[in-house]
């Protein structure tokens, strides 16, 4: 195997995005992607039963695209990766199964891996220098976390996570609310446009003093969706139209706020001027410019891969089995599972041992 | 946690034991590989004459994800020393095609095996060969009936659909492939409803804990020689996703 700049196929099911990657080292040979985002549309969020027939149809073609792209064969790699956990169970297991069989088919070691790890490796790909530690905001439909990266494969601490929803479900629910089709990201995103961030104040989860000593770090969605809700019916029992500009402006100011000021509160309590984020809200526009306008008045370097790295995706995968090879770690056994609540800090799952 | 079974031969015990090949030095022709989590979690590598070159299975109705790797890598490994008796140099087996077994069978299980048939097949750059699960069985319980003479009766293989449902196929031996007939297509009963369904369409009912890879891959073998098709490359759902369409925002203010 070659550890100084492997070549790595990686797999990731944990959603509804099917991603297949493939990284030589940290340099980027192909991002794939099949979504069934648009199966989901109907349903107004992510059906796991849908999410995993979709990523059992697209596997292979998938695999077969990104090989196609990267100019490589199969028999060619180094190493298979794959995502473990966290994510839907019944998805995350339609690649575990695969990634297992392909292994054995090649006779390639396989690296089971964090599926929030592979968003924090996904920064790796950008070809710029990156330095730890860094603290990461990893915010999308399914997670929510703040994270403390000592070293990419072998230190990362849990800071914080959403104790409800996802920031992108949040992002979703009120998008409904307001008769916004699915996802509600970019659809609150364009009607916010227009409006007014400070038209409403709507609350800022776990952001209260008293808040500060179990959860200074954590996050928590549902109050705000709660207060949205009963804002908006206020209104109409009142018999007045209801400004959608500014309830999208004002949610979305609410969800933001909270996000950068833990992550920039993090960044100052641990003395780490670097902050990476990650994650597919970060396609928000306000979530970027105010992380970025933020972070620059605290003395903090804001990272954000292009998008494309930052939604769930293969690459990432790749890119963290990469790190884990060139910092010398053995292949996982083919003995794990899909881990639907896989904490942050097993990075690698299942390390074989020396023999 | 595995049960494991190498190179059992099993020739005997086809319809048309008078096919048999003879055995040359070097593989006969196809090597199958039968992958099937439709149930527990099997894999097997036979031959296309129905010699087992090796077998292992979970009977874990869970954990298809977490046995499969260990399970096709011992196959491999076992199916690599040859069939018993064996005295040729043991080789590495030229897998030539995967049989994946397509369900019935609870979903989340039943996809672990198709991933894995589709990615090997990938790997080594050969056929999948989509193989109804029920079929397996249903072959098995043709190819037992045949070394004890039993009359052959019409009959339906019955495996658990979770929800207070059965699924169930309904056979009536096996046809000059070597392949057994299916009289209905594999479809979804309420549990208290089978017993009557069965008895209307007058098919002794054999429930199936477990799916042969061994008989999964022989039916491969036999539908290949046989140049014929036993299931699209769709998994047998049966059953559309469980979703319910929002009904819109609920209210939050009394
Ligand atoms: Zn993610």
């Amino acid at each position: 195997m070659n550890r100084a700049e492997p070549l790595v196929l990686g797999i990731e099911t944990s959603c509804d995005e099917t991603g297949i990657g493939i990284v030589r080292g940290r340099a980027l040979l192909s991002n794939t992607i099949a979504s069934s985002m648009d199966e989901h549309a109907r349903y107004g969020g992510v059906v796991p039963e849908v999410a995993a027939r979709a990523h059992l149809e697209a596997l292979q073609p998938a695999i077969e695209a990104a090989l196609t792209e990267a100019s490589v064969r199969l028999e060619d790699l180094d190493a298979i990766a794959v995502t473990s956990g966290p994510g839907l169970a019944g998805a995350l297991m339609v690649g575990v199964g695969a990634a297992k069989a392909l292994a054995v088919s090649l006779g390639k070691p396989l690296y089971a891996v964090n599926h929030l790890v592979g968003h924090i490796a996904a920064d790796l790909l950008t070809g710029d220098e990156v330095e730890y530690p860094t603290v990461a905001l990893l915010v999308s439909g399914g997670h929510t976390s703040l994270l403390l990266v000592r070293d990419l494969t072998s230190d990362v601490e849990l800071l914080g996570e959403t104790m409800d929803d996802a920031a992108g479900e949040a992002f979703d629910k009120i998008a409904r609310i307001l008769g916004l089709p699915y996802p509600g990201g970019p659809e609150i995103d364009r009607a916010a446009a227009s409006g007014d961030p400070d038209a409403i104040r709507f609350p800022r989860g776990l952001s209260r003093a008293s808040d500060m000593a179990k959860h200074r770090y954590d996050f928590s969605f549902s109050g705000l969706k709660t207060a949205v809700a009963r804002w908006i019916e206020q209104r109409q029992a009142e018999g007045e139209p209801v400004p959608v500009a500014d309830v999208a402006a004002s949610f979305r100011e609410a969800v933001v706020d909270v996000l950068v000021t833990k992550a920039l509160a993090a960044c100052a309590a641990h003395g780490v001027p670097r902050l990476l984020l990650g994650g597919g809200v970060i396609a928000n526009r306000r979530l970027r410019e105010s992380a970025l306008a933020r972070g620059a008045e605290a003395g903090v370097a804001v990272r954000i891969p292009p998008l494309s790295l930052c939604t769930d995706n293969g690459a990432m995968i790749a890119a963290l089995a990469s790190q884990l090879i060139v910092s010398g770690r053995r292949a996982s056994t083919l003995a794990f599972g899909a881990d639907s609540t896989l904490p942050v800090t097993e990075i690698q799952i299942a390390e074989q041992v020396t023999a | 946690m595995f049960v494991a079974t190498a190179s059992v031969d099993c020739r005997g015990a086809a319809a048309g034991a008078g096919r048999r090949l003879p055995r040359k030095r070097d593989y006969p022709g196809r090597v199958i590989l039968g992958i099937d989590t439709s149930l527990g979690t099997a894999v097997a590598v036979v031959e296309d004459d129905g010699l087992v070159r090796a077998e292992a299975s979970s009977d874990n109705p869970l954990g298809h994800a977490e046995v499969i790797g260990d399970l096709l890598q011992r196959v491999l490994a076992d199916a690599a020393l040859g069939p018993i008796g064996a005295t040729l140099a043991p080789g590495a087996v030229a897998v030539t095609y995967v049989a994946s077994g397509m369900g019935p069978g609870p979903f989340t299980g039943l996809r672990v095996g198709i991933a894995a048939a589709r990615a090997f097949a990938l790997g080594r750059g050969v056929p999948v060969i989509p193989v109804p699960s029920h079929d397996a069985v249903a072959l098995g319980i043709l190819l037992d009936e045949a070394m004890t003479d039993a009359a052959s009766t019409r009959f339906a293989v019955v495996t658990d659909a979770r929800r207070k449902e059965f699924a169930f196929t309904v056979y009536e031996g096996l046809d000059d492939d070597g392949l057994p007939v299916r009289v209905t297509e594999p479809a979804l009963v309420p549990r208290d409803d089978l017993d009557g369904v069965l008895e209307a369409l007058g098919a002794h009912r054999r429930d199936a804990a477990s799916v042969s890879a061994s008989m999964l891959a022989l039916a491969a073998a036999r539908a290949l020689a046989a140049g014929r098709e036993l299931a699209t490359s769709e998994p047998l759902y049966l059953r559309a996703p469980d979703v319910t369409l929002p009904a819109g925002p609920k209210r939050v203010t009394a």
